[in-house]
């Protein structure tokens, strides 16, 4: 930088007195911590196209997708096999004649069921476990976590391929085993949060004005853990859906005549010398769907824990 | 060190023994027996459970098996001509090793390349062209680069065979199919690791003291930055395995993962149990070694007992 001599005279300074009132003016409005952090969200565009995209993917496998076209997802006609892509069936039909638009739009509804399901689950035992577990401490924490180090060493893969074998394949077995396996890592997240909030002087004031536990972790602890919870759910909900697809991938998630993306692209992988147009479709709203996701995540985790932001 | 140490391995062996007592009821819950067979008469078919134990108690045959597992024998395959089930996975191991391993390299490097230049170049084009790369490898699994892969470079290019395993232009296809998730995890991992250690003090300090860039780069950054890769460990053994099912029964590669989707489909039970049994193992040791490793490296994990 350049500097010039030059000397400094008390006639170059001017006093600025700042007043009681003055030091006390908020600057701007005041902004929650959820503002913020949806501000921040905004600016990220690829978040924000995700989170559309998702919902457009929500619409049109539950509502839009099945209204527009008359066939049924498991209506055979095998005068109209192998038909490529056509204005009367958008993704084309199977070897057995079946519409494939309904088909892939019933596939991508098993992928978002089982998203939304392992979400559930994740909440409803991995937030609880490790509230639970990080909260009291002592030797109930030890007992938990020494579990959960068990059930870490397992790995969901096994669980549900043993789960496959013992019952019939389908999308409640794959719910159990999602259920087994699924939310440990949200349970060490809310324990590590627990441990770290529950010595801070808020909890300890909640305490002295005589809340009780479960008040004290309702509405102190969890709502401060929401952040964490949040970023680890979005990435749950990416690869329980990879977890579908590649168990329906290799025969043992949802059977016959059902349809999910995983079987989908399975049937198409085996023909797609000849018919490729049935593995574009379903391959690409799988990638879509994960992408969405992924990019979702990684913009929720950027908005809710700055510090994180690489 | 030796107590950390001893604890993983302590529960290492509890998972092993609860992943072997679960398989093993399992085996108890299967529908049907291996010798159901109606020309049987009731003296041969009474023969042959004795010689193998199955009219013995149950707690008689769950001690019987686990000290057969114990000693790596996981019972006869019913599909496979009757074959020991080790043996089975022994015969598949190497082709399988062969395609993870080289995978696992080749994704090593390019992913770490990937990594370190869109960390040097950050908010450049370099950088968005790894990021997306990354995001993009992480959301496209393998049974969807397999059959794309085999398509493109195999069909329609005629570069690369696309089925069976004969030489080492066979093996080229499946592993990349296998890699791109390891070079977009590892591309990911290192571009912050290293985003993070470049914004530290004693990064800037090296700097302060002359060093030039590359040293600064090499000598602080990177090395600091390369620790953490431990933790991807587990994870991608994990993936390499879960990967091998797909990718080998798209390929036809005839490892254990191939055998392993057959043996499902026949319900060779044996089988199945066995090779999850192998599966689990391979996992948990990647885990005790990955945790010992970081113990080595991270003194503070040794204190608290585990990563958080």
């Amino acid at each position: 930088m350049e500097t010039r001599h030059r000397d400094l005279t008390p006639d170059l300074f001017e006093s600025a007195p700042l007043t009681a009132q003055e030091g006390e003016r908020i600057a701007g409005p005041p902004i929650s911590f959820w503002k913020d952090s949806w501000i921040r969200l905004t600016k990220n565009r690829g978040a924000l196209i995700s989170l559309g995209v998702i919902v457009v993917l929500f619409a049109l496998a539950f509502v839009i997708g099945p209204l527009l076209s008359p066939y049924s997802p498991y209506g055979q006609d095998l005068t109209r096999r192998y038909l490529g892509p056509t204005s009367e069936f958008w993704f084309g039909t199977d070897k057995f004649g079946r519409d494939m638009w309904t088909r892939v739009w019933a596939g991508t509804r098993v992928s978002l069921y089982i998203g939304l399901l392992a979400a559930f689950l994740d909440i409803f035992v991995g937030v609880v476990y490790g509230a639970v577990s990080g909260f009291l401490g002592g030797r109930v924490d030890d007992v938990m976590q020494r579990v959960i180090e068990v059930l870490n060493g397992i790995p969901y893969l096994v669980v549900a391929i043993l789960m496959m074998v013992i019952f019939q394949p389908g999308i409640l077995t794959i719910t159990i085993a999602l259920g087994i396996t699924g939310w440990t890592y949200m349970a060490r997240i809310v324990r590590g949060r627990m441990l770290q909030l529950k010595e801070q002087e808020f909890a300890l004031a909640s305490r002295s004005l005589g809340a009780s536990r479960f008040r004290l972790v309702w509405k102190h602890l969890l709502p401060n853990s929401l952040g964490p919870i949040i970023i680890n759910l979005m990435f749950t909900i990416p690869s329980a859906i990879f977890g579908e697809a590649f168990l329906s991938f290799i025969g043992l998630g949802i059977q016959v005549p059902k349809a999910s993306l995983g079987s989908l692209i399975s049937d198409a992988a085996s023909e797609m010398r000849f018919h490729p147009y049935l593995l574009w479709f379903p391959a690409a709203v799988f990638c879509l769907l994960m992408i969405c996701f992924n990019l979702l995540g990684d913009g929720l985790r950027d908005a809710l824990d700055p510090k994180m932001r690489k | 060190m030796i107590r950390y140490v001893a604890r993983r391995v302590a529960y290492m062996l509890v998972a092993l023994f609860v992943i072997a007592t679960v398989t093993f009821f399992i085996s108890k819950l299967l529908p049907g027996s291996p010798f159901a067979n109606p020309k049987l008469t009731p003296h041969i078919r009474q023969m042959l459970e004795e010689k193998y134990g199955l009219d013995e108690p149950v707690y008689v045959q769950y001690v019987k098996y686990m000290l057969n597992v114990a000693q790596g024998d996981l019972g006869n395959s019913f599909f496979f001509e009757s074959r020991p089930v080790t043996q089975m996975i022994l015969k598949g191991l190497p082709v399988s090793a062969f395609i993870g391993i080289q995978a696992v390299i080749f994704g090593l490097v390019v992913g770490l390349v990937l990594g370190i230049v869109a960390a040097l170049r950050h908010n450049t084009v370099w950088d968005t062209l790894a990021v997306v790369i990354a995001v993009l490898g992480v959301s496209a699994p393998s049974f969807i680069l397999g059959p794309l892969l085999q398509y493109w470079l195999g069909v329609k290019l005629g570069l690369f065979p696309i089925a069976f395993f004969e030489s080492w232009w066979h093996s080229v296809l499946p592993s990349l199919a296998l890699a791109v998730f390891v070079i977009s995890t590892v591309a990911r991992f290192i571009r912050s690791e290293m985003l993070e250690v470049m914004g530290q003090d004693y990064t800037t300090l090296a700097r302060a003291k002359g060093l030039s860039g590359l040293a600064v780069i090499i000598r602080h950054v990177l090395r600091n930055s390369l620790i953490p890769l431990v933790t991807v460990m587990a994870p991608l053994t994990i993936y390499i395995i879960t990967g091998s099912l797909v990718v080998e029964q798209i390929f036809a590669v005839p490892g254990i993962g191939e055998q392993f989707v057959t043996s499902i489909f026949v319900s060779d039970y044996s089988m199945i149990l066995g090779t999850t049994l192998f599966f689990s193992v391979l996992f948990i040791f990647a885990l005790l070694i990955q945790d010992i490793m970081y113990g080595i490296i991270d003194p503070r994990i040794r204190v608290s007992g585990a990563k958080e």
